[in-house]
């Protein structure tokens, strides 16, 4: 069984927005209609979005990390919201995992969003329907679109490629490999929902550099001064010579 | 979470119509049985025209609280899933049975005792569907509780069995004392249920923090942005923006305006040999006032976790 995912690498991730702006841009001009914003120039604007990115601060000054958090639906294994809803609007295909909405049916009783732990549905206050992340549902099945364009608009915004998008549930998917080699983890693991959308975790990154490293072996134009050299009792670099 | 008045008035409205359609049906059982007089012609049509009109005013409450009411026939699909759905089916069945239930009383038609039975099991249905609604959504800690279904029904049933006290005593039945003492019992049973839920809700440890909603296991994270700078309908749907102090005064003004007010004055009620009808009616309207502060609070004090990620603007 398919189950199509975004992995989130928040080692990657520089805050940039460059998702929440292609996703608007994307799925407010699709056939499901406009995601309406009010006051979009004006004091107190809002709207309606499929994906933000938050940013959190870690640690304690000066030892923090500024960690950039894209939230969009997760698209759970288990949804909570998709079995409250009275209507059948929200549904999860079963063919590849994606959660959605009927906007259709949707009567716009909010209790699907009162369901969701994650807070990523967003009522549409002019459609009055609730709308969520569709994994751009009417972009990557479009035949019409070159095959590497097949992929949600965050995916291909983004500027660090902090977005993978695959099947989890196809190990060899680049996804999978990311989630089992990058320690990729679940938001709140606690309430069960089995999110299919997962983070990998920051990672400390840091350059080792040798002393020798600084003196280039082959100094073509003998610019480059000479390191002082070890005294003759060191060993070498590579444990084999020493002159 | 951030009330709605729809759902406040909806919960509140149709408890009253349940408990007071419970309290003719226990009356007329009673009364079968011999141990009360029977009540004056008209006192069950009376009652069931008063507990279709609670029951059809929640019904209309909740309307408002859709999109897209136009659609709500649409609610009823999902039934196997949704204890929203099953409320949509559940509670127009009662209130069909409701009218019947008059209706046949007003016709002289036998067999109501056996009619007001099987409106008393989709009564107690239409309890369960309208707190599990609530109580199934486990990460909302305050609701996941078999207290919240225990509240409903038992406030549920103070109101209405004090409307009923209103409504014998406006008769001047006989048995209007009767009905009066069990007000006073639910009431007291109402009042020691919900403190034990709020007492259960002050010792709540929420289960979800901000390393667990974003994964960092760091002990100090602070948000900085929140990724917009005007509200949405996160920041409004799930905060009741109110300060501490107000919710801590809505508390305490229902547990007076709901619980002791109207004990004290049905007490009083009691003591008195044939009390005033008015006065029954305002013990009723002051209880149905501190149930919807009591509702109120009810939504306002749940805490919902996608919260965790909506306390910083930028």
């Amino acid at each position: 069984m398919t189950q199509l995912a975004l992995v989130i690498d928040l080692n990657v991730c520089v805050g940039c927005h460059a998702c929440v702006t292609s996703c608007k841009e994307w799925n407010t001009s699709g056939a499901a209609g406009f995601m309406s914003d009010d006051n979009p120039y004006d004091r107190d604007p809002t709207g309606t979005f499929f994906n933000r990115v938050q940013t959190f601060e870690v640690g304690e000054f000066p030892n923090t990390q500024t960690v950039h958090f894209p939230k969009s639906c997760l698209h759970c294994e288990d949804p909570p919201c998709v079995p409250v809803c009275p209507t059948g609007a929200s549904y999860k295909r079963p063919e590849d995992g994606i959660v959605l909405v009927d906007y259709d049916k949707c009567i716009g009783c909010k209790y699907c969003s009162w369901a969701c732990p994650y807070g990523v549905r967003e009522i549409d206050e002019h459609q009055k329907v609730m709308k969520k992340c569709t994994l751009c549902v009417d972009r990557i099945y479009d035949a019409k679109l070159p095959e590497s364009e097949r992929k949600p608009a965050c995916v291909l915004a983004c500027p660090t490629n902090a977005r993978l998008y695959g099947d989890i549930h196809d190990e060899e998917s680049v996804v999978s490999k990311a989630i089992r080699e990058n320690s990729g983890y679940a938001l709140m693991p606690e309430w069960g929902t089995q999110p299919a959308n997962h983070y990998l975790p920051r990672r400390r990154t840091e350059m080792r550099i040798h002393e020798d490293e600084l003196e280039r072996a082959d100094n073509p134009l003998k610019i480059d001064g000479r390191l002082p050299r070890p005294g003759i009792k060191d060993p070498s670099l590579d444990d084999v010579t020493s002159w | 979470m951030n009330p709605a008045f729809s759902v406040i008035l909806l919960t509140v409205l149709i408890g009253a119509g349940q408990g007071l359609f419970l309290a003719l049906f226990v009356i007329e059982a009673v009364v079968a049985a011999g141990i009360a007089a029977a009540p004056s012609p008209g006192f069950y049509p009376t009652g069931s025209v008063l507990a279709l009109l609670l029951l059809a005013g929640g019904l209309l409450a909740s309307f408002f609280h859709l999109g897209h009411p136009e659609r709500a026939w649409r609610s009823a699909a999902m039934w196997r899933t949704s204890w929203l759905s099953r409320e949509v089916i559940v509670l127009p069945a009662f209130m069909a049975l409701v009218a019947a239930y008059g209706w046949a009383h007003w016709q002289g038609i036998s067999g109501t005792l056996l009619l007001g039975g099987a409106g008393v099991l989709l009564c107690l249905a239409l309890f369960l569907c309208t707190g599990m609604i609530y109580a199934c959504i486990k990460f909302l800690q305050e609701w996941a509780s078999p207290l919240t279904l225990v509240n409903f029904t038992i406030l549920g049933c103070a109101s209405g069995v004090a409307l009923a006290a209103a409504l014998a005593g406006q008769r001047g039945e006989t048995f209007t004392a009767c009905v009066v003492a069990w007000a006073i019992v639910l009431t007291v049973a109402g009042l020691l249920t919900r403190v034990i839920s709020l007492q259960r809700n002050a010792r709540l440890r929420p289960r979800s923090s901000l390393q667990t909603a974003i994964g960092i296991k760091h002990p100090k994270i602070t948000q900085k942005s929140q990724g917009f700078m005007g509200g949405s309908f996160n920041t409004r749907e799930f905060f009741h923006g109110r300060s501490r102090g107000a919710l801590r005064a809505v508390k305490w003004g229902f547990l007076a305006g709901a619980f002791v007010i109207p004990a004290l004055l049905l007490t009083a009620a009691l003591a008195v040999p044939s009390p005033a009808p008015a006065l029954l009616w305002l013990i009723f309207v002051v209880q149905l006032s501190g149930l919807i502060a009591e509702r109120w609070f009810f939504f306002a004090q749940a805490n919902h976790p996608q919260n965790l990620y909506y306390q910083a603007i930028s």
